[in-house]
């Protein structure tokens, strides 16, 4: 069984972000980048796979500048065996990336598709649902277990309230979600290993997709920051100004 | 951010001051790059913060203990050495045919700082193995290299080295235990060493010691010493183990701190049947040791820099959160306290920290940098340049790594004088550091004694030359001039001292030229530091002199304030002990032992 994994080049969560001055984005320069945490477990949850030996080979897709081949590499270090990069520099939207992952799907022929949930960038939560519309497979999202039994897979989704478990029918498409499992580290051999695997380099222009942009962004604020509070002297004062100042009496 | 080290801090060490990329340029390292060197420096970040880190104070807290028959150490270091040993961190610097990942020194050395920084006595283990791992691959016959080296490699084995005994520490020459040849072409070793790492413990199916000892009829002193291996188990040579070698444990010292390693002393050949194989040749022991030891040495400061930095970051992170006192101007009782990283005492605490930590760790690096330069052949001066540089690497970190631990505890106050802050241990785990691998006077007579004047002084040339790139790059910056005119000044104080004990030492005058060694290593150490604090303020303003961002023009302003700190408050300190030095004084070899 093919895996096909998809991984996104995002801000380090460790870093502090930084909006730009003219409030257009977020701010990139010299930034710390690194795999979208959803994502790694993603591949944790592919490469176990293949360790069980229900997966045969595990694809990593990323779709980014050049550099993002940085985390394909970090997703071939961790045990994924083969990487495609759709090299683009365009700002990428869900859809946009749904109809790329699309293309490549249909030309991979993947029977289990494992993206993350969400990335920590954009904080979406669609571009797994959008492929699933897409390519009209069958979709478990949050997942926090993944079990493949013959050509159907189980999967228990975290949801309000508790878990609910769906059997899809392979092909299938994969949300990962926080407690699905714990992602390892590369072992030193297998970072160098990772530099001798197979790393195909294609574009949207190749897969035949054009990047349209349907949304723009209109402005990035950092959150406000938390005015010092005041000491009140009496209950009369506090009544006083949540009636007067705060306007919530 | 990390409470291990400063990422930003580090990567701008590897990659702007020290110029890691550059390496991959080199044959030996051209299968890497900065997405490996990342890698690697993950994986190492990862492993210590989850496996180390979290037992540091546990480990502390629970000796290991030793029944009579068996030594036991808490489970979490057994867990700590298992993924060390599976992420290939023992081997990372061999060539790949061995199951390494030709990781250059450089590399090496950032990914041992996490491990320093997260928990040492647990670090100290594999540090250890790998060492001793290190000298049977260099010196070793094939058949003992099969044997022993790729299982300490896969972490089946661990390793130690046994060469202090307890009559015989610093010095060597004198040590007793013996090795009787054997019909089979091995060695029964006998005799006691003491003070071993890692001598016994649970962690490891077997032990590989590395013994120094006097093969029967050998001559007295330095020359009659041979290195031999002393398996805990009889070991075949497919790795596979026999029964108890004759080696017994005798007893666990109980340390002041660094409290995870085992401190033991062990006794070989009780029973006469202690089995021992030399090493390459006989009486050339501790010439293959001090490959080790050197080693060693640059391994020792590093963790003094990273114990201190730890202590570092501890107290930084406490003064930034506690809130205590007023500024002096402040007259209002009500109002609101300051932050104590607010008062300037407590600056002054923590810069002081900051220029011994950060310029200890950029020290260490730079050793690193200079081992990769001369195993590459990039430049045979290089060598030179190590062996001059070796003793104040070992050195400087570990007399100021203590010292930041001390202002540490000083900074929390009361609750860094108490077992529930981490800050105390850091000082007790770092005192060793001036006393093994050679003490701060052993140091200093190497230095002051040997290594100025080896190669005709050549390494003191190696050394200038750098220091002057440096100044002529920093001269050419507006915010470094007042720093560079005054380091040049102290620079030169320095180098007539030097001058005045070479004359004495060419004279004969050798008691009287090396009897305040350590006040000029002392000296030494704070040139290199105050020459590396010179070059991280250039480079600093190189890298983000332009940047517009705020954490940038942070660090930049850091770095700078730093670097002001140490040449202005602590290198001035040179002169008065030039004055000792170059004037000769001898209160203290006139000291008369019954006036005590």
């Amino acid at each position: 069984m093919k895996v096909l994994v998809a991984v996104k080049r995002v801000i380090d969560y460790n870093v502090k972000v930084r909006v730009k001055p003219d409030n257009s984005d977020v701010d990139l320069t010299n930034v710390k980048m690194a795999m979208n945490p959803f994502c790694e477990i993603a591949v944790e949850e592919a490469v176990r796979l293949k360790e069980k030996g229900v997966a045969t080979e595990v694809v990593v897709v990323s779709i980014g500048p050049k550099v993002a081949q940085e985390q394909i590499r970090t997703a071939l270090a961790l045990g994924a065996d083969r990487g495609i990069l759709i090299e683009t520099e365009e700002k990428l939207e869900s859809l946009t990336v749904a109809k790329l992952l699309k293309a490549v799907v249909e030309k991979e022929q993947p029977q289990l598709v494992l993206m993350g949930k969400q990335t920590i960038d954009s904080d979406n939560n669609q571009t797994g649902q959008m492929l699933g519309a897409l390519t009209n497979m069958a979709q478990g999202t949050f997942a926090s277990e993944v079990a493949v039994d013959g050509d159907k897979v189980n999967v228990t989704r975290e949801i309000d309230g508790g878990l609910r478990t769906v059997a899809l029918k392979l092909p299938a498409i994969v949300t990962t979600d926080l407690r699905l499992n714990e992602p390892r580290y590369a072992s030193l051999p297998n970072i160098m290993k990772a530099k001798r695997k197979p790393l195909d380099v294609t574009t949207p222009a190749d897969l035949g997709v054009a990047m349209t942009s349907t949304l723009s962004l209109v402005k990035v604020t950092p959150p406000a920051e938390r005015q010092a509070g005041i000491k009140v002297g009496s209950v009369e004062e506090l009544v006083e100004k949540l009636k007067n100042e705060a306007k919530v009496l | 951010m990390s409470k291990l080290i400063n990422q930003k801090d580090l990567e701008f060490l590897l990659y702007q001051v020290f110029q890691a990329e550059q390496l991959t340029e080199l044959p030996h390292y051209s299968e890497h790059d900065r997405t490996t060197f990342d890698g690697i420096l993950n994986t190492s970040s990862r492993i210590a913060e989850d496996y180390f880190a979290p037992h540091n104070a546990k480990a502390d807290e629970h000796e290991p203990q030793f029944d009579g028959e068996k030594v036991s150490t808490i489970p979490e270091v057994k867990e700590a050495w298992q993924h060390f040993a599976d992420s290939g961190l023992l081997c990372a610097r061999h060539r790949y045919e061995d199951g390494g990942m030709q990781l250059p020194s450089l590399l090496h050395m950032a990914a041992n700082a996490y491990f320093m920084s997260a928990n040492p006595s647990t670090a100290g283990y594999p540090f250890l193995t790998s060492a001793a791992a290190n000298v049977i691959h260099a010196f070793g016959s094939d058949e003992q290299k099969a044997t022993f080296v790729p299982h300490m490699f896969s972490g089946r084995f661990a390793g130690t080295m046994a060469l202090t005994e307890p009559d015989v520490g610093s010095s060597l020459g004198d040590l007793t235990t013996r090795a009787l040849p054997a019909d089979d072409g091995s060695y029964r070793i006998k005799g006691q060493k003491m003070y071993i790492s890692g001598g016994d413990q649970d962690i490891t199916e077997n032990i590989v010691h590395l013994v120094l000892a006097r093969i029967q009829g050998a001559p007295q002193g330095v020359k009659g010493i041979s290195l031999f291996i002393v398996p805990k188990f009889h070991t075949r040579a497919d790795g596979s183990l026999g029964p108890r070698n004759d080696v017994q444990l005798a007893g666990l010292l109980h340390k002041m701190g660094y409290r995870g390693t085992t401190s033991t002393v062990l006794s070989f050949g009780e029973k006469d049947d202690c089995h021992g194989y030399l090493i390459g040749e006989a009486g050339k022991g501790l010439m293959y040791m001090f490959k080790m030891m050197n080693e060693a040495r640059i391994g020792v400061g590093l963790g003094a820099a990273m114990i201190g930095y730890r202590g570092y970051l501890e107290s930084l992170d406490y003064a930034r959160n506690r809130p205590q006192g007023r500024s002096p101007a402040e007259k209002d009782p009500l109002s609101k306290p300051l932050n104590i990283v607010e008062h300037t005492d407590v600056k002054r605490m923590l810069l002081a920290q900051k220029s011994y930590v950060e310029g200890s760790l950029a020290l260490c690096l730079l050793a690193a940098r200079l081992v990769d330069e001369q195993e590459a052949g990039e430049n045979a001066d290089s060598g030179i340049l190590l062996d001059l540089l070796t003793p104040v690497v070992k050195s400087f970190p570990s007399f100021y790594g203590p010292r930041a631990n001390d202002l540490a505890i000083q900074v929390l106050g009361g609750a860094g004088y108490t077992r529930e802050y981490p800050v105390e241990q850091c000082y007790r785990d770092n005192r060793l550091n001036p006393i093994h691998e050679g003490t701060h006077g052993i140091q200093s007579l190497d230095l002051l004694g040997r290594k100025l004047w080896q190669h005709n002084g050549k390494g003191q040339q190696l050394l200038m030359a750098r220091v002057q790139a440096t100044l002529k790059s920093a001269q050419g910056k507006e915010q470094l001039s007042e720093l560079t005119a005054s380091y040049q000044k102290h620079l030169n104080t320095l180098l007539q001292t030097t001058m005045a004990l070479g004359k004495a030492l060419q004279s004969g005058q050798v008691s009287a030229a090396l009897g305040n060694s350590a006040l000029y290593l002392d000296m030494m150490g704070k040139m290199v530091i105050g020459w590396l604090w010179l070059e991280m303020a250039d480079k600093a303003i190189d890298t983000f002199g332009a940047s517009a961002a705020e954490d940038d023009q942070q660090f930049l302003a850091g770095k700078l304030q730093a670097a002001r700190y140490f040449i202005r408050w602590e290198l001035p300190e040179i002169e008065h002990q030039a004055k000792l030095l170059a004037g000769f004084d001898d209160t203290c070899t006139t000291m008369n032992p019954d006036w005590f």
